[in-house]
Parts: structure tokens; C-alpha cells; sequence
């Protein structure tokens, strides 16, 4: 096994897709001969030719438009949107096309090869309009898949898998790890399961969930938990859409507590469901309220960016007054 | 970066726009007759035939329908009239099997293929022989077997969808191509633009075929652009162009032959802009005696282009009176039996709710199918169309709520 961080194990993921089967394409913005603007498509344009991976003119709507109809035609492409926060101009693309197209259509049509990723979430000063975690927007549409990893592993495990299953997957990638996070990772062809959380660490006293770059917050939260003696258990949700109800509530009933952790906005954002339907499987199992760790209802900022996040020490209270309660 | 054939000038001399005048091509005159120097285009008789069949059968479609509609039969119609030729005459000039992305006015092009009467009302009646299984509001066609791609509400969305589906064409080398119909109202989008845009720079075998047919619902054409129609935008993309009577079957028909060799042969994408008229309403819901004279529709009326085909085919002794009365009779009869027999068509089953969304049914799904169930045995009356299936397929203990009934629906 090679130590890869999660932007090499994307390029892999990527690579291994194209190399396996021809219909498979990359495009986007940059994403041709430079490689994309993080990189991601490195060398994918001279291994595999202009015609599988090339820039797109600057429009996102198109290239998710263009996408569509190229999935449509029996095509695997994998769109990349190069910010999260500039993947609206697609929203209708993605919306009203993309999620609905099988079902409209009785299944005479369907985008199932469709992937599109796209780099979200903040911590590299990158304010307003480049670092928005917009999984919650999409999260309220059916027929989309939504898929954030955690690390390199999960990275090029989960994409193989977003990229070869039947439906239109978000891939959200957690930008502040690209470099950041680095692990083993296998040199084979291999698929993470989309819609099943993983439990990281089993514990006793309280379930901490969260997805991406959240999870490495909710570690060193726990291991600050644990030296006061509390007992956690570590879930990453991994897929946002459909979500693994039962792993979280069979963690829940056993513990009592949940703290769920996102960058987004508080209000509306995905821990708010998650939240509502634990507490409709676990209500008489809870010993305190479900908390929710976040961002504030306020558009990302810049130089108070350490403040709005949901950082270890705003986890470890939560976690402290969920205990106390 | 701009063409090395630019250069330099000195004084700030600014282009006003209008420079380029865009003609119109047209073969067939209203009285049937050939303008002069006009030859025809290469079409036989069984083809002729075939085009003007598909036309009188949309124009008999769309008079029955809404006719149903006002008799509370159907929720809602489009009608295609006074822009049969546009549709027909491009659909005719393809291959069947090239791929055809359409707004929702096109149900001529589906007629052309050879869409059934009875399928056209299934899906009309969202009936459980619908294919798109009752989920969209009628004229929302679909069929894979015809490469009609099943429509979709939001307008010019299929317009950059058709630029990939085309280059999926290009890169599997089959020799087809994609042909995508929109209003002049829609090409106001932004996905038009990115699609033509993308199209031209991938170099991509698509048409884009525009219906300028004057009005986006009750706005008038000069109240959606100041330029000379849509044609022109295609300048700014480098891309082929030509704007052509959308009444003139005959050229309508050329005009898409050579587009389509153009696409095929030289992975050149088109822009073709019809200039035609929408004689009926938007829709059933509209009525445009609020924003339009009768005298401006008249003047449409004259340059019928059924009429103007009949008299064509008929000049060529191809065509009769007795042909005509007999067709007409005949579709006037197939369309009122297919629709009373598709109106009492049972509705699609209680799970085609759930089915599609996925290509399986998430878990989620199923839960919430099995408490809906639940429901609608407790309360049968307020849900006649699926109460009764529910009661059969299932027994009547009440305490069941088994998601074991969710299937995967069989493709058509």
C-alpha cells in the first residue's frame, strides 16, 4: 500500500475509472491538460485522450446540462463543478434534471451514470464563496445520491463506487484535506458501500456524528472527552443521501446521547433531520437532547473564520453538557 | 485570444449589431406551386405521404384533445397547430434512430415515428399503460423505442442536454446525431447559450432547431430580443446557421437534410431558426385573445401549412379528395375510440410511487410505501384509485405493514 493523500487517491479513483471502462469521461473547468485547478485530473488527458477529458467553456449549467444528456446517451461521465459554492448556476440542472430524470421518464431514461464532484467546505481562508457546504440543498431532493469522504481511503473507495452505481451521485470533497489528509491507501481496484455509515471507534456514554473534514474535529473532540472519562463512539455518515438511519439509531439507542457536527449553516442544515428522525427511533432511549454543532446562520466568513467554525473545543462542550444534562 | 486576421484601427469605430441580414429559405409557395428557382428536395412519394399523414393526424390529435380538455376529460393540452411543417418536416428529414430532445410542442415529431394513438392517450390519461406511469401532466411523451426523449416542464434544459447526448453519438461513431427543438422564448435561457456555445467548441453533431413561432406564452417576440430573431446568436459561436419559412415543409425538410449531413459527416453543429406562427393558445390554460388581434391570427390562418402541403401532393396527382375525406375520418374515429378505451384504463399501481426515484427503492422508501398503505386501508373511500388494489393485494389483518410488495416495474 502507498501513502496518497486524498487528492492522489482521487486522481486514482479517477484513473482506475477510465482505465476500466472506456465510456468514462472527466470534464470541467481546467480539468483538461492542467490537471484542474487542485490537480484532481492530473495526466488523466495523456493517458486517455483529449475526447475523455477536456476543459469545458466556463458555464456550469452546461456542463451539468451536457453531462445529463451525455449519461442519458449511456455515457459514465464525472463532472466536476471546481468550487461547491459555484455548482448554483446548476442547481436546475441538477434539480429538476438530473434527480428526476429515471423517474419522469417511468425508467425508459435515466442519468444513472451521472457522478458530478465538487470541492466544498471551509478552513483555507477562502470566505464567502469558497468554502460553502452545500449538501443540505441537494439532501432535500430524491433521486439524488449525496457522498462525502473523509479521507484518502474513503476518498477513492467511495468515488469508484459513486462513479459505477446506477443513480446521479454529489461527490463532495472536503478541499481542506486535499493536501492535509494523508493515509494508506490500496494500489487495487476496490468500492466503499454508498448509503452505509462506517462506526470509527465504539464507546458508551455518547454518539458523535459527523461527514468529511468534520470527522478529524469530532476525534480530537472525543479524545479531549475521553481524558475527563467520557466514553465515545466516533460514526461518520459518509453518505449524506440516502443516509444509514439504522447504524446512527443503533448507536443512539445504546448511548443515549448524539452530538451531530456540520460546517453549514445551523438552520436547515442536515443535522436538523437527522435529528428529528433519531429522536422519533430513540425517544425514550435519550438522556439528553440531540445537539447540534455547526456553523452559524450567517454567510461563510473570512477573517472570522477559526470563530464560525465548528471547531474540537465548541464539539467537547457540547459534549460535556450533553453529558451533564 | 481573437482570429490573427484582426487589426489594429485607430479611431473607436463601433459595429452596430445589425450587420449581418439573415435570409429566409423557402421552396413551396401557399397555393402549392414552386417558387421560381426553387427546386424540390429529394422526396418520394411514400415520404411525402408519410410527413403529411403525421401532420393531418397531429392537426385531428390536437382538436379532439382539446376539445376533451374542455369537456373536463383531460387536465391540460398543447396544441402543435400552425407549426406541424416546423416539427414534421425536420423530424422526416432524419434518421428514425437519431435522437430527438424536444421542448413539449413536438408531438408531430413523435407522430412521425409512429407513436400509436393509443399511446399517445395512455400517457395523456396517465393510465397504467403509461410509460412515464402517470408522473407527469399530459403531452409529457417519452419512447425509447422512437429515441424521443421524454419530456421535461422546465424549458431549454434539453438544449445543453442535447449537446451531450450528441457528443456520446460522436465518441461511439454510430453515425447519428441529436436534434433539439426549442422556442425562440426559451433560447432567452441560459442553457441555450451554454449549449450552443459548448456545442460548437466540442464540435458536436447536433441541431438546434429554434420554432420561432412568435410568442413565449402572451410575450410577443420583439419583447424577448431586439436582434433579428435567434439566428443571428449563432455568429458569436462560430456555428452554422440558416433561417427557414417553419410553414414551407419542403424546405424545412432541405434545410435539415443538409444540416443533418453537416452534423454527421463534419461534426458541425447547426442552428436552424423556423419562422412560423402558434395558431392555437399556449396551452389549454391560456387564452390569447388578451394579447393578440383575430386579424394577426388570420393572416397566419392563410399560410396554412397542411394546406399548403395538400396542395403540393396534389398537383403532383399524389394526394385526392377521397384520400383526404378518408384519412380524415378514419384518424377522427381511431382518436375518439383509443381515448375512450385509455380513459378507463385503471391508474398506475400505489408503488409506481416509489419506484424510479432510484433504481432501487431506499430503504426510506419502502417505510414510507408500507405506512401510506396502512392509511389508505384505514381510510379506502378517500382513495378510490388505489384503495381497491390495496385491499386485494394485501390481506385484511390491518397490522401488516410489509414492504415486501415493492418490485421493480418492467422497461417498455
Amino acid at each position: 500500500m502507498a501513502t496518497l493523500n486524498l487528492l492522489q487517491a482521487i486522481n486514482q479513483a479517477l484513473d482506475i475509472a477510465m482505465a476500466d471502462n472506456e465510456r468514462v469521461l472527466c470534464f470541467g473547468e481546467d480539468v483538461g491538460g492542467f490537471g484542474g485547478v487542485f490537480r484532481a485530473t492530473s495526466h488523466l488527458q495523456d493517458k486517455y485522450g483529449k475526447a475523455r477529458c477536456f476543459n469545458t467553456p466556463l458555464v456550469e449549467q452546461g456542463i451539468i446540462g451536457f453531462a445529463n444528456g451525455l449519461a442519458a446517451q449511456g455515457s459514465t461521465p464525472v463532472a466536476e463543478i471546481q468550487f461547491a459554492d459555484y455548482i448554483f448556476p446548476a442547481f436546475d440542472q441538477i434539480v429538476n434534471e438530473s434527480a428526476k430524470f429515471r423517474y419522469r421518464s417511468g425508467s425508459l431514461f435515466n442519468v444513472g451514470g451521472l457522478t458530478i464532484r465538487a470541492p466544498y467546505g471551509g478552513g483555507i481562508a477562502g470566505g464567502l464563496y469558497h468554502s460553502q457546504s452545500p449538501e443540505a440543498y441537494f439532501a432535500h431532493t430524491p433521486g439524488l445520491k449525496v457522498v462525502v469522504p473523509r479521507n484518502p481511503h474513503q476518498a477513492k473507495g467511495l468515488l469508484l463506487a459513486a462513479i459505477r452505481d446506477p443513480n446521479p451521485v454529489l461527490f463532495f470533497e472536503p478541499k481542506r484535506l486535499y493536501r492535509a489528509s494523508t493515509g494508506e491507501v490500496p494500489e487495487s481496484d476496490y468500492e466503499l458501500p454508498l448509503g452505509e455509515a462506517e462506526v470509527i471507534k465504539e464507546g458508551s456514554d455518547i454518539t458523535l456524528l459527523a461527514w468529511g473534514a468534520q470527522m478529524e474535529v469530532i476525534e480530537e473532540a472525543a479524545e479531549l472527552a475521553e481524558k475527563e472519562g467520557i466514553s465515545c463512539e466516533i460514526i461518520d455518515l459518509r453518505s449524506i443521501l440516502p443516509w444509514d438511519v439504522d447504524t446512527v439509531a443503533t448507536s443512539v439507542l445504546k448511548t443515549g446521547r448524539l452530538v451531530i457536527s456540520h460546517e453549514a449553516p445551523l438552520t436547515g442544515g442536515f443535522a436538523g433531520e437527522i435529528a428529528a428522525t433519531i429522536q422519533e427511533r430513540c425517544f425514550l432511549y435519550l438522556e439528553s437532547p440531540i445537539s447540534r454543532v455547526t456553523g452559524l446562520d450567517t454567510p461563510f466568513p473570512l477573517t472570522l473564520e477559526k470563530e464560525y467554525l465548528p471547531d474540537r473545543l465548541k464539539v467537547f462542550e457540547a459534549i460535556k453538557a450533553s453529558m451533564a444534562y | 485570444m481573437t482570429r490573427a486576421t484582426s487589426s489594429l484601427v485607430h479611431s473607436p469605430h463601433f459595429l452596430e449589431g445589425d450587420e449581418f441580414s439573415i435570409d429566409t429559405f423557402a421552396l413551396l409557395k401557399q397555393d402549392g406551386s414552386l417558387y421560381e428557382g426553387a427546386t424540390v428536395p429529394d422526396l418520394d412519394r411514400d415520404k411525402a405521404l408519410r410527413i403529411y399523414h403525421a401532420m393531418v393526424f397531429t392537426r385531428v390529435l390536437d382538436e379532439r384533445m382539446l376539445a376533451a380538455q374542455r369537456q373536463g376529460r383531460l387536465s391540460f393540452y398543447m396544441q402543435c397547430t400552425g407549426e406541424e411543417a416546423a416539427v414534421i418536416g425536420s423530424t422526416a428529414a432524419l434518421d428514425d434512430a437519431d435522437m430527438i430532445m424536444a421542448q413539449y410542442r413536438e408531438q408531430g415529431a413523435l407522430a412521425y415515428r409512429g407513436f400509436s394513438c393509443d399511446e399517445f392517450m395512455n400517457q395523456m390519461f396517465g393510465n397504467e399503460h403509461d410509460y412515464g406511469k402517470g408522473r407527469q401532466m399530459p403531452i409529457h411523451y417519452g419512447s425509447a423505442k422512437l429515441h424521443y426523449m421524454t419530456i421535461s416542464s422546465p424549458l431549454a434544459t434539453q438544449i445543453p442536454q442535447a449537446t451531450g447526448y450528441a457528443y456520446g453519438q460522436k465518441l461511439a461513431g454510430d453515425g447519428h446525431c441529436t436534434i433539439t427543438y426549442f422556442g425562440e422564448g426559451a433560447a432567452s435561457e441560459g442553457d441555450f447559450h451554454a449549449a450552443l456555445n459548448m456545442a460548437a467548441v466540442h464540435k458536436v453533431p447536433v441541431i438546434f432547431f429554434c420554432r420561432n413561432n412568435g410568442y413565449a406564452i402572451s410575450t410577443p417576440a420583439v419583447e424577448q430580443f431586439a436582434a433579428d430573431g435567434v439566428a443571428p446568436r449563432a455568429f458569436g459561436y462560430k456555428m452554422r446557421v440558416i433561417r427557414v419559412d417553419g410553414n414551407d415543409v419542403l424546405a424545412v425538410y432541405q434545410a435539415t437534410l443538409e444540416a443533418r449531413r453537416l452534423a454527421v459527416e463534419q461534426n458541425q453543429p447547426v442552428l436552424i431558426e423556423a419562422m412560423t406562427y402558434r395558431l392555437a393558445a399556449h396551452s389549454s390554460s391560456d387564452d390569447p385573445s388578451g394579447y393578440r388581434s383575430k386579424k394577426e391570427e388570420e393572416a397566419w390562418r392563410e399560410k396554412d401549412p397542411i394546406l399548403r402541403l395538400r396542395r403540393w401532393l396534389e398537383d403532383r396527382e399524389w394526394w385526392s379528395d377521397d384520400e383526404e375525406k378518408a384519412l380524415q375520418e378514419r384518424l377522427r374515429r381511431e382518436v375518439l375510440e383509443t381515448m375512450k378505451v385509455a380513459q378507463k384504463r385503471p391508474a398506475p399501481p400505489l408503488e409506481s410511487l416509489i419506484t424510479d426515484v432510484y433504481d432501487t427503492p431506499t430503504p426510506q422508501l419502502k417505510e414510507q410505501l408500507a405506512a401510506l398503505e396502512t392509511h389508505i386501508r384505514r381510510y379506502p373511500e378517500a382513495y378510490p384509485k388505489s384503495a381497491h388494489k390495496s385491499a386485494s393485494e394485501h390481506s385484511p389483518q390491518g397490522s401488516s405493514t410489509s414492504s415486501g410488495a415493492v418490485t421493480g416495474q418492467g422497461g417498455y
